[in-house]
């Protein structure tokens, strides 16, 4: 399954849109292209699907995109695989990208695969880094080293190991990348980009589903990737009762509550709030581990926040392998004090 | 109606990671279990048989050792096994993967086709739409729920903040996450017939409409350039003070970090 | 000679520990502290088919092997020797002599609910001056039309007010021989529990396996068909023997899991605990206890497991039975004991559990045959 890589150019990124707006991974997604596109002297283009969707390309502009592919069609209104499927595979057929990136959301991983296997490309799931460079890494003696390639960097194994994937012989380079993980470029007001309309020609096949209802979860808390401070708790807190000492930290640092996964199967707390390999994968700029006993799958999912502290009273519990500040005591003593004086010190400041 | 279960084995991350003495992963001191997501897919499969009656066949790819989760499923109740099993096939990524296992159903009957959404080796939850999309099936991925109705199944696939009831006309796959259910054990009658049972172990020459350019790691777009224990960031400072002195340590560390 | 398992005992194994660890462990110290039976574990167990492992499949069974019934009272047993017990009392002393002694219709009527689990089953033979002397036992039944007329009381009962279906043995005859003695014979019965005449007196408080079910079963003119009749007349006492040899086999399984349990926990104790400014583990003494505790539980499954393998192949076991209880049930004891004080202080508190397997492992010495009747068998088979 080899093909002609060199008609191949450009970098695409999906724009993932839900109810009309778009999803925070399609502003992550162009920020990286960017960085990619420049390295290759190229361009990035977002391909934006949906149905009446021609109002969020103002805003993939201002946040670096060089080029718009809308493809607008009322078959697109929900999101279900075979119509998007079609409607992607048609954009990579036209445009011939060399890379094409898609968010690792729920939607992603349905849509990136599907993809795949449709216009015969490798997919790397997942990605947490994504670079040009050289594959194999280093020369060997006779075998060709390809250059500006796509290196895929990935955890496997409940993030035990790490693998760079190359998809040298194929094109699009495609992946999917883990949202919260790449950084979005400062929003240029006013910026402009070229705006292509392309009809993906859609057509009903049996392959389409046909969707009966859908059903909204009421959002019963805030987004724990977004937050900057997150106070997440694990069994050691004891019950759910006593989560209320958490979130009186979270509040007056104004940050969010998050969990480990002991916590939901407990049912003390929701799955939405959970860090780890199962949950979410967050780098808040604060995260403050209590009573979490720190599973590698927990690990996997906040170990790039940039400060870690951590409150345990088994003084060897794995969480202090990767926190910046581990202290070993209880912390039904501890928690309660610092949130008085976080607010003391605070109250000073003012 | 007659529905196929994909099934993996692999390590048994929960009982615990054991590392070799220079940090590397261990993993013939692992032990090995069904995929979860692929046993709630099963689990799902035995309910609709014992709801409506089926035919419930199993699928493996992998070493001659792929075995044993086949007898566990026929241990829970799965009619028949089938294990896809060649040294050319090995070193696959989800394509070749995909490739390979499209080839094996296609010998099989099937009106169902039932994944795990991922693997815990892999993570990557590719192999079960890529599959679908070989065999150019409709595809319904993350199921919570999944009912049939007459010639189509009903199911609820989960998003993040929302999940669709989507109804499709078999055949269908889908792929299942471990939410979907709580699997049962097995029984010990189930174990003493399971290995009185025949497997059908498949090789190359079994597959249908494969191609040589697509199976094992020739076969394989995606190559690894680079693999290697993930270095973790390393522990930093840790105190073990009473409760007031850990307090002031702590707001001592956010000062300095400029949080407050 | 072959000490490697197969497969399917390897799978059955993982799944009895997967059913023990998830569905039995949590609730051994409630089970414990209440008392209570612990109904709904029987009901899963039913569902999977625990209670029927080594009954053919034709009477609604698993038609696996006393090897596999054994493994999961074993490892039922350690987590909680309750649970264990009840699977060993049910199998063992109700379904296995009905499935060996029944006709087609005892056991397609008493069997198949019983292997099914759908009823529960226990076995009456001590009475309170009938303990290892069966002759002091004097609940009789006498024919009368159709029915056997059954009055006395039997004590210290298995699963005594839980179960449905009975196996009794009763006095039907009196002989005397030619120098004058008298020689009760004895026959057995399938009872159950509603027939009237049939009730219950008082529950045993005892020190262990605190959560089974043990009781005074109480018959008072209660009229059991004839046909209930299980075995020949006249032979009850050989059916209650070489029941008790299969009962043993699966006490022998109690006692070794308990061991087992007990030593597992002990082992990870003692990586954690620390002393003197080291785990104890890294103590001789602890180390050399631990050597010893472990190869008697390896030669206490070995024993085990040979009697397994005996009632499978052979017609009579007694001897392999009883060594397996005795040695089984003394290395039950020393490691459980052993346990509690490498456990120290925290071993003698219920929350550590070793105090109760400790409190568990005494019975496993005493019921079906105290380590003494064990013994007694032993030489007899010996000296025969």
């Amino acid at each position: 399954m080899r093909q002609n890589t060199e008609e191949y150019r450009g970098v695409f990124t999906f724009a993932q849109q839900v109810d009309g707006k778009l999803s925070g991974i399609s502003l992550e997604l162009i920020g990286k292209g960017k960085d990619l596109a420049a390295d290759l002297n190229t361009e990035v283009t977002a391909v934006l699907l949906g149905s009446d969707i021609k109002g969020l390309v103002e805003e993939l502009a201002e946040h670096g995109a060089d080029k718009i592919i809308v493809v607008d069609d009322p078959k697109l209104k929900e999101y279900r695989t075979e119509p998007y499927t079609q409607a992607l595979s048609a954009v990579i057929n036209e445009f011939k990208p060399e890379i094409f990136i898609i968010g690792a959301t729920a939607i992603g991983r349905d849509l990136g695969p599907r993809v795949s296997a449709r216009v015969g490309t490798g997919l790397t799931a997942d990605c947490t880094q994504l670079e040009i460079g050289d594959y194999p890494l280093v020369a060997i003696a006779g075998r060709e080293q390809k250059h500006n390639q796509l290196l895929m960097t990935r955890p496997a194994f409940g993030g035990n190991t790490i693998a760079t994937i190359a998809c040298p012989e194929n094109r699009p380079q495609m992946a999917t990348v883990r949202p919260g993980v790449m950084q979005k470029k400062e929003r240029v007001a006013g910026a402009k980009a070229e705006v292509i309309d392309f009809d993906a020609k859609l057509e009903e096949n049996s392959k389409y589903v046909e969707i009966l209802e859908i059903v909204k979860n009421a959002k019963t808390t805030e987004d724990i990737m977004a937050a900057k401070i997150l106070v997440s708790g694990g069994r050691g807190v004891g019950s759910a009762d006593n989560f209320k000492i958490l979130k009186d930290l979270a509040d007056a640092l104004h940050g969010t509550v998050s969990c480990s996964r002991a916590v939901v199967d407990a049912g003390w707390m929701s799955k939405d709030i959970q860090v780890g390999q199962t949950g979410k994968t967050v780098r808040p700029h604060l995260y403050f581990a209590i009573g979490i006993s720190g599973a590698i799958q927990h690990l996997a999912g906040m170990e790039e926040s940039d400060i870690i502290i951590a409150i345990n009273k088994d003084e060897n519990a794995p969480i202090f392998s990767v926190a910046d500040y581990g202290i070993v005591g209880d912390l039904n003593k501890i928690v309660p004090a610092l949130t008085e004086k976080i607010k003391a010190e605070l109250a000073k400041e003012d | 109606m007659k529905i196929v279960v994909c099934i993996k084995q692999v390590p048994d991350t929960k009982g615990g990671v054991v590392f070799n003495p220079d940090g590397t992963l261990n993993r013939g001191a692992m032990l090995t279990i069904m995929n979860p997501d692929d046993k709630a897919g099963l689990e799902a499969a035995l309910r609709l048989k014992d709801k409506y009656g089926a035919e419930v066949t199993v699928v493996t790819m992998g070493l001659p050792k792929a075995d044993e989760v086949l007898r566990e499923a026929l241990a829970m109740g799965a009619d028949n096994a089938v294990l896809i099993t060649d040294r050319v096939l090995g070193g696959a990524d989800t394509w070749a993967t995909s490739q390979t296992i499209a080839g094996a159903l296609r010998k099989l009957e099937y009106d169902l086709i039932i994944t795990g959404r991922q693997a815990i080796d892999g993570d990557t939850a590719q192999v079960g739409p890529q599959i679908s999309e070989h065999l150019d099936l409709p595809v319904i991925s993350y199921a919570q729920k999944i009912e049939i109705d007459g010639d189509s199944v009903v199911v609820e696939r989960q998003f993040d903040d929302r999940y669709h009831v989507l109804k499709a006309k078999m055949p269908v796959l889908i792929t299942a996450l471990s939410e979907l259910n709580e699997p049962r054990y097995m029984t010990p009658g189930g174990i003493f017939d399971a290995y009185d049972k025949e497997v059908t172990v498949l090789s190359r020459a079994d597959l249908i409409d494969v191609d040589d350019s697509n199976i094992g790691l020739k076969g394989s777009p995606t190559q690894i350039a680079k693999a290697s224990d993930k270095v973790r960031k390393g522990a930093g400072e840790q105190v073990n003070l009473g409760a007031s002195e850990s307090v002031d340590y702590i707001i001592g560390k956010l000062k300095e970090t400029h949080i407050i | 000679m072959d000490f490697t398992l197969d497969k399917k005992h390897e799978m059955a194994r993982s799944l009895f520990r997967e059913f023990a660890e998830k569905e039995v462990k949590p609730l051994a110290i409630e089970v414990d502290e209440t008392e209570i039976f612990p109904r709904e574990t029987v009901t899963k167990m039913a569902k999977y088919g625990f209670l029927g492992i080594p009954v053919a499949k034709e009477y609604g069974g698993q038609g696996a092997d006393p090897l596999a019934y054994v493994m999961c009272v074993e490892e039922l047993s350690k987590v909680c020797a309750t649970t264990g017990v009840i699977v060993s009392a049910h199998t063992s002393l109700c379904a296995d002599p009905i499935a060996m002694y029944g006709t087609p219709e005892q056991k397609e009527k008493y069997l198949v609910p019983l292997a099914k689990g759908e009823k529960l089953g226990a076995f009456a033979l001590t009475e309170p001056n009938a303990g290892t002397d069966a002759q002091g036992a004097v609940t009789k039944a006498v024919l009368d039309g159709d029915e056997y007329v059954l009055n006395g009381s039997k004590i210290f009962i298995t699963n005594g007010k839980e179960a449905d279906i009975y196996v009794v043995i009763a006095c039907t005859e009196i002989k005397v021989d030619a120098k004058g003695r008298q020689k009760k014979i004895f026959s057995a019965f399938i009872v159950e529990k509603d027939t009237p005449g049939f009730g219950f007196g008082t529950k045993e408080k005892k020190m262990g396996i605190r959560g089974s079910s043990t009781y005074e079963l109480i018959f008072t003119d209660c009229r059991v068909p004839k046909e209930n009749m299980l075995g020949p007349a006249g032979k009850g006492f050989g059916i209650a023997m070489h029941t008790l040899d299969g009962g043993r086999i699966g006490i022998a399984a109690q006692a070794l899991g308990i061991a087992e349990g007990a030593l597992e926990r002990t082992i990870n104790y003692v990586k954690e605990r620390k002393q003197f400014g080291r785990s104890i583990g890294a103590f001789q003494n602890t180390q050399f206890e631990l050597a010893n505790m472990a190869t008697k539980v390896k030669a206490a499954q070995m024993l085990v497991y040979r009697a397994a393998m005996a009632k499978a192949t052979q017609k009579t076991y007694s001897e392999e039975a009883a060594m397996a209880k005795l040695f089984a049930a003394e290395v039950a004891m020393e490691v459980t004991t052993k346990a509690v004080q490498l456990h120290g202080g925290y071993g003698y508190t219920r929350e550590y559990e070793i105090e109760r397997m400790m409190r568990d492992a005494k019975i496993t010495e005493v019921y079906e045959g105290t380590s003494e009747v064990q013994r007694m068998v032993i030489s007899g088979a010996l000296l025969k």
